[in-house]
């Protein structure tokens, strides 16, 4: 029986690469949450001593143009080609996207090759006459959040901080959020399958947190490419993450954790546009739920500084939050740029409740 | 078959999207879309399966293929391993490339998608990036972006990022050199040739209906149309 055990989940566990990556940055990541890019680097170089590229040649893989239907497979498998090209440029082979519809791009083009080896000569000739370079496949793809569920252990020896309440001793109750384009597009290339999707799973319970199993906890985000992009569609998206925030409430999840940038800030984003539509909230207080990237949540236990994990950019105040797993933190800092000014603080919403602005 | 099934062949998506729909509905139950729009990907797949030129032909000219949030939720659970997602994308691209986009409220969108996330692709390496999520466009993300919209190189820099700077780094500026190049796959992919279609339908749509269409940027009356325009016909 045991062994029939292993065997089945076997299908569900996937081959995570340990070193040399090259890291394919996300433009939604890196434009509304840097500082989790900055911290997984930070984790990844100077806690676990690995080897990673961080190559300024990179550019967008054109997901969200190829899922909003104005460029073509063609042009995304020849884009996907050069930043392959720029990855052997630095004599690597383990490629490590930190978006997750790019996650998704990076598996389609490669199964599309091994299934349909025209596709493949096809993009090496548009390569080759475009830009006059060749490029090889990567040995392992694997998404940024598997490489921190992969090192989860070695990870939690360095955390002075653990998902515990302080004030009861329980554990935070979490909702964890997996970006569609992770597991349902290929369930084989996602650690646990489209079924049972574990990477954000192994980190909570590992660093001592407790999951929370609700109805719609599998609804995507809502995100939905072009229903987002055009202003006229966004009540597709709006109303996809209410699905979930309804769904979620009676279950009162301290905070909920994402591997997607894009769920991440919708989630954030929603719960503000909601409360400013209806003045409904999804807790207590008013103040709604704190949406975390996978990054911030392992920094924040890791000791950073909040504020230079740049969790002052979440529309859902993060204090309370902190206030129960214990992390100091410095009100002055917290609006406080580069140079080291105060650069005033956001307007304050009317019916959200925010620790700014008092 | 006839002429849109055989483009639709022609696409390695296609092939791999739709192999024998047995039309049990499951896609239709799991999908997001169709609990909020009047869409039915399992109807999708029976007109296109059906190989009937009229119907298709007639999908491709209404907002049924624009629905799609692209979620892929389809795809797994499909019993018969096929992709309605992928169908759509076909059926998208096609539709954009005979001009029957502009036939539609929902398909007429896509010339505020290629004004946009279209330009910002080729002009600065992003798909997108803080600049592109103006406050003014994007009323939804709230105070907090606004004020870190009107501080970025402060707080993006603040936090680890390279904000317009050559180097790496997080919100980079991209070299030169990679943007003509990834210029270049457009043009011999046929990215390229897809944006002038949408260009080119857009502005006769645009003449027949009247209203003010400029050859660049969105401070044009047509773009505003095309990115706020809703009929309120599409819900459930």
């Amino acid at each position: 029986m045991e062994e029939f055990t292993k065997k089945y989940w076997k299908d569900y566990q996937k081959e995570i690469a340990d070193d040399n990556f090259y890291y394919e940055r996300s433009c939604i990541r890196q434009s509304f949450f840097p500082g989790s890019e900055a911290a997984f680097l930070k984790i990844l170089r100077d806690i676990l001593g690995k080897n990673i590229i961080d190559d300024p040649n990179q550019h967008t893989c054109t997901g969200i143009g190829y899922h909003s239907d104005i460029v073509p497979f063609d042009t995304t498998m020849t884009v996907v080609a050069r930043i392959f090209s720029l990855m052997k440029d630095h004599g690597v082979n383990n490629f490590i996207p930190s978006c997750v519809t790019s996650f998704g791009i990076f598996n389609e083009v490669v199964e599309t090759w091994n299934h349909f080896p025209e596709e493949y000569e096809k993009t090496k000739l548009f390569l080759k006459q475009a830009t006059g370079r060749d490029f090889e496949i990567p040995q392992n793809i694997s998404h940024a959040s598997d490489i921190i569920y992969k090192y989860r252990k070695e990870l939690k020896e360095k955390m002075p901080y653990r998902l515990v309440n302080r004030n009861t001793g329980k554990p935070l109750r979490v909702v964890e959020h997996i970006g569609c384009h992770y597991s349902k597009l290929f369930a084989k290339k996602s650690e646990g399958g489209m079924e049972f999707p574990k990477v954000l799973v192994g980190m909570i319970e590992e660093w001592g947190g407790e999951v929370i199993d609700y109805p719609e906890r599998r609804h995507c985000c809502g995100f939905g490419f072009r229903q987002y992009l055009v202003m006229a569609n966004r009540g597709y998206s709006v109303a996809n993450t209410k699905k979930k925030f309804e769904s979620m409430q009676p279950y009162k999840p301290d905070f909920i954790v994402a591997n997607c940038p894009g769920c991440t800030m919708f989630m954030d984003r929603w719960q503000y546009t909601i409360a400013e539509m209806e003045g409904k909230t999804y807790d207590d207080n008013k103040m709604g739920i704190p949406v975390l990237t996978y990054e911030e949540m392992a920094g924040l236990l890791l000791g950073f500084n909040p504020w230079d994990l740049g969790l002052q950019l979440h529309q859902v105040q993060v204090e309370p939050l902190l206030d129960k797993i214990g992390i100091p933190y410095d009100p002055k800092d917290k609006y406080v740029g580069k140079s080291g000014n105060f650069l005033g603080e956001p307007e304050k919403p009317e019916n959200l409740v925010t620790v700014y602005g008092k | 078959m006839g002429k849109f099934y055989d483009l639709f062949m022609q696409d390695v998506r296609f092939v791999e999207g739709l192999n024998a729909c047995m039309n049990c509905g499951v896609c239709t139950a799991i999908c997001p879309a169709a609990e909020i729009y009047k869409y039915d990907p399992r109807q999708i797949c029976d007109i296109v399966q059906s190989g009937n030129e009229e119907k298709i032909q007639e999908l491709l000219s209404t907002d049924t293929i624009w629905y799609c949030g692209q979620c892929m939720s389809c795809k797994a659970r499909c019993p018969r391993g096929n992709t309605p997602g992928l169908i759509i994308s076909v059926l998208r691209k096609i539709s954009q490339e005979t001009g029957l986009f502009t036939n539609s409220e929902k398909g007429r969108q896509q010339f505020a998608i290629k004004r946009t996330v279209g330009e910002n692709i080729l002009n600065t390496g992003y798909c997108i990036n803080i600049d592109i999520v103006n406050p003014k466009l994007h009323p939804e993300q709230g105070p907090v972006w606004k004020w870190y919209y009107e501080n970025k190189e402060e707080v993006a820099d603040r936090l680890g990022a390279n904000y317009n700077k050559e180097g790496s780094g997080a919100l980079r500026k991209i070299p030169q050199q990679n943007l003509d190049e990834v210029k270049k796959i457009f043009e011999v992919t046929g990215g390229l040739d897809l944006y002038d279609k949408i260009e080119k339908y857009s502005e006769i749509v645009a003449k027949s209906m009247n209203i003010n269409f400029e050859i660049e940027g969105i401070n044009n009356e047509y773009f505003f149309h095309t990115y706020m325009e809703n009929s309120g016909k599409h819900d459930n």
